[in-house]
């Protein structure tokens, strides 16, 4: 990475009073005096930028400079699965038949969208195996919350008020989030020595006050757990439901599916698996799938089709009401449809292949020098821990992540999953080369070797980034929130 | 690291019983697991706690987790000085970085937690 030379001021900063980025005509509008009440008159000019057209485009260039992406290089951010987004879905979901529509626009003018819409729903149940799709919640911990409210629907009907929801120790954040968020209570279930769920533990827990059991599968140690048909069993024979948090969905395509495993519930992450942009990125979708048990909680509209022509159907009298305006983040929706569209069925088969190897590609070279705490082959993605570097040499996974940005990589997630202690989640994605692997490869085993030669070199890194190493301690104790002018 | 005059929990927290009451906090090992604290969610005084069950959260530069009283009974004494200044919990484990005192309902629930040694043997099978 470049050191940049650009001065890190703020726009606000920049220019001069009077400076301009534009030209206009005089106003041929004659001025009104609209006699506003003086209390919500503005006292002070807005303090706007004042900059000129080059000063402006040099300044947000300067700022992508800064950036490290997907596109710019590798970004082995485990579970969050950054692959690339290829460029023909965003070209896709720019056409103005799709971006220049209005969600107020009666059905018959949208006749495409919604039949983009019905048959992005039949894509969705085919590769998770369930009944019916909503298309509202506008991201993937949304999609969570839609579907644990789909869960405590289904129990209420049937005049059962239950009250927990399981939980794996090695579960992402949001599950727990999610689950206290619908108002239940959490209960955590450890992880066997595998890494999969202690399945007599789960016994323990197993009664009529469980609403259900969250799962990911592979999870987040990149661990499939066979157990699931088992798991499955347990769970509905005490009436409780299975969700499947759909994060890690990008290993299985084609392979096997949550309604296979036994589950009821289901939510996607866009992004992850059919290659949509990430949060700050645009917005994201988190589709929600369910068997037909589950159906008629859905929310309102679903997009059916009589034969003739597409409709909202708003005929669901259980419903858990609407969760999104409108139809959630439509134009995320049509980047997926036209993911799947030109990967086709064999493709994204191969797009799970290749992940899964990618992966296991990575941890074969990486267990010779970083402590692998579960050793059997993994899926999309795996944790190693810092753990021998920071007993034998001090030095922190922190530190190492740190590192690798001087290389020119962006680090994996670390310090999760919590039951891993300095853990580090590596996932390639299916979209890198062997090139690209063998160059993370190699950066790491340097890491390696310098925290047994240099380990002060690693705990200052990193040095070849605009900033140095940031004060996170007093970034979180002490946060500065706002850009205050003049100081 | 791990004082012989204190309880220990599988869940990383210490007692220590004055009386019918129990100071508690979280141990050398959790802290030094977590790594800088930044922030420490407690209950308020008069609030119930069950044995087991979280009682509040501690957030560091790394993870969030979860608080699990040692033992059953009534927050009597919660540790302002450690709301404002969570650093505390770093510095001072055992002492000033202590977190609540709750009045035990049931003080047979001691016998269910780790002597120092027992605790220190736990930690070090990790």
């Amino acid at each position: 990475m470049i050191k940049n030379p650009w001065n890190e001021k703020l726009i606000f900063e920049l220019g001069a009073p009077g400076r301009q980025a534009f030209s206009l005509p005089a106003s041929d509008v004659p001025e009104v005096d609209l006699d506003w009440p003086e209390n919500m008159r503005r006292e002070k000019a807005p303090g706007l930028p004042e900059v000129s057209e080059p000063e402006l485009v040099r300044h947000f260039t300067a700022l992508s400079r800064l950036n490290h992406g997907v596109d710019t290089d590798f970004y082995p951010l485990g579970s969050c699965t950054m692959k690339y987004n290829p460029k023909v879905d965003e070209a896709l979901a720019a056409l103005p038949g799709f971006a220049g529509i209005h969600p107020y626009l009666p059905e018959e003018l949208v006749q495409g969208a919604l039949q983009l819409i019905y048959e992005m729903e039949a894509y969705l149940a085919e590769i998770s195996g369930m009944d019916r799709v909503t298309m509202q919640p506008a991201a993937g911990a949304h999609g969570e919350l839609t579907g644990i409210l789909l869960v405590r629907a289904y129990h209420r009907c049937r005049g059962e008020n239950r009250t927990r929801i399981l939980v794996p120790d090695s579960a992402h954040g949001t599950n727990p989030a999610t689950a206290a968020m619908a108002g239940y209570q959490v209960v955590s279930v450890p992880s066997d020595q595998r890494g999969g769920v202690d399945v007599a533990a789960l016994e323990k827990l197993l009664d009529e006050r469980v609403a259900g059991l969250m799962l990911t599968n592979p999870n987040t140690l990149g661990l499939f757990d066979e157990n699931i048909h088992i798991i499955a069993d347990m769970v509905h024979k005490v009436g409780g439901l299975l969700y499947y948090d759909g994060a890690n969905t990008n290993a299985i395509m084609g392979y096997t599916r949550p309604g296979n495993m036994g589950f009821d519930v289901v939510h996607f992450n866009l992004h992850k698996t059919f290659a949509t942009p990430h949060g700050g990125g645009g917005p994201g979708a988190g589709p929600v799938g369910v068997k037909k048990d589950l159906v008629p909680f859905l929310p309102v509209p679903l997009v059916d089709f009589d034969g003739k022509r597409y409709y909202f159907n708003y005929d669901l009298p259980h419903s858990i009401g609407k969760v999104r305006s409108f139809y959630g983040n439509f134009g995320v929706v049509v980047k997926a449809y036209a993911y799947i569209r030109s990967l086709g069925a064999e493709g994204l088969k191969q797009v799970s292949r290749d992940a899964v190897l990618n992966a296991n590609y990575l941890m074969a070279h990486l267990k010779k020098y970083f402590y692998l705490p579960y050793d059997r082959f993994c899926k999309h993605e795996f944790v190693i821990s810092g753990k021998w570097q920071k007993e034998r040499n001090g030095v922190k996974t922190l530190d190492m992540a740190k590192r690798l940005l001087d290389y020119g990589f962006h680090p994996p997630t670390i310090y999760f999953p919590l039951i891993v202690e300095e853990a580090m989640m590596i996932e390639p994605t299916e979209t890198e080369s062997k090139e690209t692997l063998d160059r993370f490869i190699d950066a790491m085993i340097r890491i390696a070797r310098e925290a047994e030669e240099e380990p002060e070199k690693i705990k200052g890194a990193p040095y070849t980034t605009y900033i140095g190493r940031l004060d996170e301690v007093a970034a979180a104790r002490k946060p500065e929130l706002r850009w205050r002018a003049g100081k | 690291m791990y004082p012989a005059d204190l309880k220990y929990s599988k869940d990383h927290e210490w007692i220590r019983v004055e009386g019918n009451r129990g100071r508690v906090g979280i141990t050398h090992y959790a802290q030094e697991t977590l790594g800088d604290v930044v922030y420490v969610d407690l209950p308020r005084a008069g609030d119930m706690v069950k044995a087991g069950e979280s009682f509040g959260t501690v957030e560091s530069v790394k993870s969030v987790s979860d608080l699990y009283a040692p033992v059953s009974g009534e927050v009597v004494e919660v540790n302002r000085e450690v709301m404002d200044h969570p650093d505390l919990i770093n510095k001072d484990p055992y002492g000033s970085g202590w977190l609540i005192i709750i009045e035990m309902s049931d003080p047979g629930e001691l016998d269910n937690l780790m002597d120092a040694l027992a605790y220190e043997e736990m930690v070090k099978e990790g």
